[in-house]
């Protein structure tokens, strides 16, 4: 067993090198630089002054030796220009040479500065984390109960008015797309023209002009349920069609299974059968599928985040990839594959544990 | 004139949509006759859920296909006076003209730019799909039949682009920068050369018993493949026949790139199952080479659970490519692409909802379409 | 049910008619089905896959799924009828009264459950015992079926048990509430044999002990005649004789159990003087049963006008203890006549050693362990093989599931390499050549017929393109045309329509596929043809069909058959000379009279000892072995039998348990891999015995 979680770990680990490799090659790719030269440099730079800015600032070497730098386990670069000024991954904050460490990536916990937000990236990325830390939290109340609980409804009778319902509703769900729930979703409760606010509004019903807030902005200082239900809402929707789904095809299996006919036999009742023996078999595939929703939910947050107007992870790694801001999509990224990773993990190692028949033997 | 009631909008888009309806009743009226003779194509019209799937995924396709007899307006043209009209507004100037959903915020017509979308997005998902699958099944195959130190390489690499969050993956992949660098092109060259690899495969693992027949079936494919091959990845087809825009280009790699990892999950998966079938060891005591097996012995007999992901896989390459436009990704801003005008609308949205909600709703019926079809093709496959 | 009297049926079936609704039809599962079980009684129910015997006793559980319907008739339970019993109390008497034993042991019990929790549930619903309480009844009840270590057994998961432990603890969990009414569904099938003795001893005896009344439901009429005092036959949905074992066994009233009797092999049938006689055509299918008789068609005495006028019921045999046909005729037929289509063969020739096996040995390495860590371990699969096949011989590898014989025929066919010794075939070593390597010749001229006729054709190509490229492949003709001849030559070889070319693999019975599987596997003009439980899938009535084919192509072409199997009445009915497996060892080898009888090695005489015969002439000695075969990954030291073998103590010193034997050759070549000295190999009884009459 703990060779079987050493193993699983290394792999992991092996992912993420290989991981976070292709992701700084595709970040510090040339193009990339000589656009961040620009930026940071003069617009009206010649070519060959952003050559040399590029080499000046340290993104000259082989691209596996500056990922070792990136990461800490290859000493900063330290370069002197032509006019004398000393520059180096290590020196910042006012340190010299002689008493900057030599080692200072990500194991060092030096990140790296954003352009955009001009501060340290560990730091924008740890605020923005949390900030989206509360909107997966409610995602996942409202979307795992609910999809549990619509897919064993639906699947402990096939082919049942319930279960038809309850499928046509599933199937929709997965058919919408964030972007699109999110838009119709405003349209019809947080717009002031359409949709149920304006009629609500002229009875007197709601004070403001709107039912539900269309932005989430609100929600970074307060959370309220009326700026923060349609974006939980539009991400928990999707996953909710595919996890009933899922769990109402593991729970038909299960019915289908002898036994449960032997149970039916022995005797036992219908609500019986269902929560003694038909659940616990049924509910080890969703529990995979849930976990492995997690690279779909940072898709969705990301969509959400910038629907919404909400400043979360999702948002932060838009504006660093629109701006150009290599040092913090790189770190949203490493987090972002890492979140999948270990979710991965938990969902391997879950499986193990809830599915007697692989743990005993 | 007066602004058109909703019924009025929806009666004249109906009349606008003639030549769908007369190609819906056609097709159905045959499928309907025939259905005892075409398989599990014809089964589906023993479903409900599988028919109206069929119903909306066949209008859209023939949307997409009339699409020019059907607009009412050029989709990148804009009117004076008619930005942020709402649904069945006049168009200013001329009479019995109407922008029957309304304007956009540059004041297109909302109607046919949804009209276009659909040829747009029908244009790519089916294709990358395709593609994705040639290259999941091409790979997933002998992973899954030799299994050993191949299998664990492909489950890595394969698991590797899983393990990137899709929308990071196109912000990665799909820029402008990229393009610079050539590695779309690189990855177009890799991800194109299958189809032909498998296509030639298929034939000569069948055929290599008579020489003269097998020559000329490879030898057909190859060439009529490779010449596509040239258009497509280089665009270096001397007859122009085959091309494609290196927006388009870039996109279409990375939306294979995504699906074809979990498509060869999937055939990995089947293939371990239904090697250890008698009809298969059968092959190998008459001494049938690996390929055959694979791919004559093995392959047909997973199609039904391929043909229902294949489904499903289009819609969510719609999906994919609606979160592309809608991030304003590898398309030009004129395009009439649903997710880009999505993105466009919703600026406005909680004042004029109608030019983000009109494609949204398209996009999704469309998805539920080819949702409700897998889900028809599957009940109706596991039947009798 | 206090005012149930027990002199009346437990059981009573009336006219019973089931049928199933499809989107197209309605399907009549069962019809005007009547039988009736007293207490106490063990009453056999046996039919070919199909006739409808496992929905009869899915309607007196009432439990036939969403489709299926009783249309009319009674099942009364100790009086009182089932069929219009409301749910609840249909769920009081289900578990406590009537209880159920399934075919796939492992498929009915839940696997996220333990085992003592499964078992404790029936005790806690019914008589509302506390879970300790039902926990130690659970406990009494599996020491009853005579499992090891019961607390062990209470506290594991399913799959921690072996097939025949998971049969015990369903018998256990049908005890559990001492049902008065005990429903078993082919319980042995998914079992060796050796295992399925043990059960069926224990199923007799925990009968008697609680005077259980039992509805025994299987294909195989040896089985019956072990268990039950009464059976039923049924054919294509219909009881078509009823009466006492005996009667039925040895005075049959009904066509279509002669029919049956003749084409089992039961001792002292044999290939070339009395073959078995096949039912003539096919079983017919549910919305094709023929007008009047349903057997008429297939039947030897049907008679126009008469058998296929109408509905034919049930009629008393007189004299006879409730015996009972379904017959036009039976009174005018002569049962005693001998069957007239029985014509004997000649011998064929036994020819020069095509194939020569020299101390052969296949070693996997596997990693232990589920999670893919630890050490590797060594797979002993086959060990030190060596035997000669002669031209026109049939040659039966007899043993168990895991005894080895599957790798062989993967080594000998090329699928593996062998890791050390030679397999001669012909005149070339092929022990190191893989099927790639060797050319097409030696590959066509080595075939192989499998094991499942559902599996054993490509579903998705027809039938006659699946042999035409086989004869591609072995460069068989040299135009299209002419493979499209020689396929449908092969075709009226196997005795298939020309037709069925066209067809595809689902459209065809197991018996038809399997006669494809074979003409695929002569399209080279196969020499040897290895047959790997060719007919065990099939029914009883088709086994005979497929058997006779098999026998008549050997005989035109002279091949060398290898037929592998664990079924020894069929081995000891077509073959030549006998191999008995047993963990990868060759425990014995000789002649068919050599091996069927004394001296054995005891594993072969447990084995002998285990078939069931349906014969009411034999008499057999019982020797059940304890326990199961032990796991090819972990075998025993020394002997691989010594763990199960009754004989152990009569050989000194613990040998058994530290090495493993020497090959013994006795008279005549007869080999025998065991410690035992030959004075007590010479003092064995024989097994079978039939009773002179």
């Amino acid at each position: 067993m703990y060779l079987f979680l050493l193993r699983r770990v290394g792999l992991m680990l092996l992912t993420a090198l290989s991981l976070s490799f292709i992701v700084f090659c595709l970040t510090n790719l040339a193009p990339n630089l000589e656009k961040l030269a620009r930026t940071e440099g003069s617009v009206r730079m010649t070519d060959d002054d952003v050559a040399n800015w590029v080499i000046q600032n340290g993104h000259g070497g082989s691209m596996v030796s500056r990922y070792g730098e990136w990461l800490g386990v290859v000493p900063g670069w330290v370069l002197t220009d032509e006019k004398g000024v000393t520059r180096g991954r290590c020196l910042q904050g006012g340190l010299t040479v002689e008493s900057a460490p030599r080692f200072c990536g990500i194991f060092q916990g030096n990140w790296g500065t954003s352009t955009v937000f001009r501060e340290p990236v560990l730091k924008t990325v740890t605020n923005k984390l949390a900030a989206t830390g509360w909107l997966m939290f409610w995602v996942m109340m409202v979307m795992v109960p609910t999809a549990l609980v619509l897919g064993v409804l639906s699947g402990m009778r096939e082919g049942s008015r319930t279960d038809r319902v309850l499928s046509t509703f599933a199937i929709a769900s997965t058919a919408t797309p964030e972007y699109v729930s999110g838009v119709i979703l405003i349209a019809f409760l947080g717009s002031a023209t359409a949709g149920i606010s304006p009629v609500l509004s002229s009875w007197g019903w709601i004070e403001g002009r709107t039912l539900f807030q269309g932005t989430a902005t609100s929600a970074m200082d307060k959370i309220t349920f009326w700026n923060f239900a349609l974006p939980v809402i539009t991400i928990a929707l999707y996953g909710i069609g595919y996890i009933a789904r899922m769990t109402r095809a593991s729970m038909t299996e299960v019915m289908t299974q002898q036994y449960i006919r032997t149970a039916r036999l022995k005797g036992v009742s219908f609500r019986q059968i269902i929560i003694k023996h038909a659940l616990r078999n049924a509910l080890i595939a969703p529990f995979t599928v849930i976990m492995l929703q997690f690279p779909w939910l940072l898709n969705g947050v990301v969509i959400v985040e910038t629907l919404f107007n909400y400043k979360g992870f999702g948002w932060t790694l838009v504006q660093a990839a629109g701006n150009n801001d290599i040092q913090l999509l790189l770190g949203c990224s490493v987090v972002a594959v890492f979140v999948v990773l270990i979710t991965q993990l938990i969902s391997d190692i879950g499986y193990v544990f809830l599915n007697p028949r692989i743990r005993l033997s | 004139m007066d602004t058109l009631s909703w019924p009025m909008i929806f009666g004249k888009m109906a009349i606008q949509f003639t030549p769908v309806w007369i190609a819906l009743l056609v097709t159905f009226a045959l499928s309907i006759q025939f259905k005892r003779r075409l398989g599990l194509y014809g089964k589906l019209f023993d479903s409900t859920v599988g028919m109206a799937g069929f119903a909306l995924v066949a209008f859209w396709v023939f949307t997409a296909i009339f699409a020019d007899l059907i607009i009412t307006y050029d989709p990148l043209g804009q009117l004076s006076g008619m930005k942020n009209a709402v649904p069945g507004s006049p168009t200013t100037g001329v009479e019995n003209a109407w922008y029957l959903l309304g304007g956009d915020h540059l004041a297109r017509d909302v109607f046919s730019r949804m009209v276009m979308g659909a040829r747009r997005v029908l244009a790519i998902a089916p294709a990358a799909t395709i593609i994705a699958f040639m290259v999941g099944i091409t790979l997933g195959l002998p992973a899954g039949y030799f299994g050993g130190k191949l299998d664990t390489a492909l489950s890595f690499i394969a698991n590797l682009v899983l393990a990137f969050p899709v929308i990071l993956l196109f912000y990665l992949l799909v820029t402008p920068e990229i393009r610079v660098t050539g590695i779309p092109v690189a990855l177009a060259a890799i991800l194109f050369l299958f189809p032909v690899v498998f296509v030639c495969v298929l034939l000569n693992s069948r055929f290599f018993t008579s020489p003269p027949k097998r020559n000329l079936y490879v030898g057909t494919a190859a060439i009529l493949g490779l010449w596509a091959y040239s258009g497509l990845a280089f665009n270096a087809d001397p007859t122009g026949f085959w091309s494609m825009d290196p927006n388009l280009l870039n996109v279409f790699v990375s939306v294979v790139f995504v699906n074809a990892p979990t498509v060869f999950r999937i055939v990995r998966g089947m293939v371990m199952d239904l090697k250890a079938r008698d009809y298969v060891a059968a092959g190998q005591t008459r001494g049938e080479g690996a390929w055959y097996i694979m791919l004559w012995e093995i392959l047909p007999n997973a199609r039904g659970p391929l043909i229902v992901d294949f489904c499903l896989r289009i819609g969510y390459t719609t999906i994919l490519l609606g979160t592309l436009g809608f991030f304003g990704l590898g398309v030009s801003p004129e395009s009439p692409d649903w997710g880009s005008t999505i993105d466009d609308g919703r600026r406005l949205l909680s004042i004029y909802p109608h030019p983000a909600v009109v494609p949204a709703l398209a996009l999704m019926s469309l998805v539920l379409g080819l949702n409700l079809l897998a889900d028809g093709l599957r009940e109706e496959s596991l039947r009798d | 049910m206090a005012d149930w009297d027990p002199s009346k049926p437990i059981l009573e079936i009336e006219n019973l008619s089931i049928s199933f609704f499809t989107r197209l039809r309605e399907i009549p599962a069962v019809m005007d089905f009547s039988c009736t079980v007293m207490p106490g009684e063990a009453m056999g129910l046996v039919g070919e896959s199909g006739c409808g015997k496992s929905t009869v006793a899915l309607a007196v559980m009432r439990d036939l799924g969403k489709n299926g319907k009783i249309v009319a008739g009674s099942i009364k339970f100790k009086g009182r009828d089932l069929t219009n019993m409301s749910e609840d109390a249909l769920r009081s008497i289900r578990g406590s009264e009537i209880a159920m034993i399934y075919q796939e042991p492992m498929a009915s019990l839940n696997p996220a459950m333990r085992v003592g929790d499964q078992l404790a549930e029936v005790p806690m619903i019914h008589q509302n015992m506390s879970r300790t309480e039902a926990l130690k009844l659970a406990r009494q009840i599996v020491a009853d079926v005579r499992l090891p270590d019961p607390d062990r057994i209470l506290q594991a998961y399913p799959h921690q048990l072996s097939g025949g432990q998971q049969q015990r603890i369903v018998i256990a969990m049908a005890l559990m509430a001492k049902p008065a009414l005990l429903i078993l569904d082919e319980p042995t099938t998914a079992l060796d044999v050796t295992v399925e003795a043990g059960i069926v001893d224990l199923v007799k005896e925990l009968g008697a002990k609680y005077g259980t009344s039992m509805l025994f439901i299987s294909h195989n009429l040896g089985l019956i005649l072990d268990v039950c005092d009464r059976l039923c036959v049924m054919y294509s949905g219909e009881a078509v004789e009823t009466g006492n074992v005996e009667e039925v066994f040895d005075n049959m009233r009904h066509p279509y159990t002669q029919a049956l009797f003749r084409s089992i092999p039961l001792p002292g049938a044999d290939k070339n003087a009395s073959p078995l006689i096949a039912i003539p055509g096919n079983f017919p299918l549910p919305h094709e049963r023929p007008k009047g008789c349903n057997f008429g068609p297939r039947c030897d005495y049907f008679k126009e006008g008469l058998c296929n006028k109408g509905d034919i019921s049930m009629s008393a045999v007189p004299d006879d203890d409730r015996h009972a046909s379904r017959c036009e005729r039976w009174q005018e037929i002569d049962w005693a006549a001998p069957p007239a289509k029985r014509k004997a063969v000649a011998k064929t020739p036994i020819g020069p050693v095509v194939l020569k096996l020299d101390d052969l040995k296949k070693y996997y390495s596997v990693s232990s362990g589920a999670f893919g860590g630890g050490a590797s371990k060594v797979v002993k699969a086959n060990e030190t093989l060596s035997f000669e096949a002669h031209e026109g011989e049939t040659l039966a590898i007899v043993g168990e599931s895991g005894c080895g014989k599957s790798t062989f025929a993967k080594v000998l066919m090329g699928l593996e390499t062998a890791t050390s010794g030679q397999i001669m075939l012909f005149d070339e070593n092929v022990q190191d050549t893989p099927i790639q390597a060797r050319n097409v010749d030696t590959v066509s001229s080595l075939q192989m017929v499998f094991q499942n006729p559902f599996d054993t054709l490509n579903p998705s190509m027809s039938v006659g393109r699946q042999i035409i490229r086989a004869l591609e492949v072995f460069n068989i003709g040299t135009s299209d045309a002419d493979r499209e001849a020689r396929m449908l030559e092969l075709l009226d070889l196997v005795k298939l329509p020309r037709a069925f070319a066209e067809r595809m693999p689902r459209q065809l019975s197991g018996g038809q596929k399997q006669r494809v599987g074979i003409a695929r596997a002569f399209a080279g003009g196969a020499k040897i043809v290895v047959a790997d439980e060719p007919v065990s899938a099939l029914d009883v009535s088709v086994q005979a069909a497929v058997t006779d084919l098999l026998m008549e192509i050997q005989r035109k072409n002279k091949t060398t058959l290898l037929f592998i199997s664990h079924d020894l009445s069929i081995v000891r009915y077509l073959s030549d000379r006998v191999m008995v497996m047993y963990l990868g060892h060759v425990v014995e080898l000789g002649t068919t009279d050599q091996v069927f009888s004394p001296p054995y090695h005891p594993y072969t005489e447990a084995l002998l000892s285990a078939v069931p015969i349906a014969d009411t002439r034999v008499v057999k000695r019982r020797i059940v072995l304890e326990g199961d075969i032990p796991s090819a990954m972990n075998p025993p030291s020394g002997c691989p039998f010594q763990t199960r073998c009754r004989w152990k103590s009569e050989v000194p010193n613990g040998l058994c348990d530290r090495e493993v034997p020497p090959v013994k050759v006795m008279a005549g070549g007869h080999q025998i891999k065991c410690h035992l000295d030959d004075t007590i190999l010479n003092t064995m009884e024989p097994v079978i015995k039939i009773a002179a009459e």
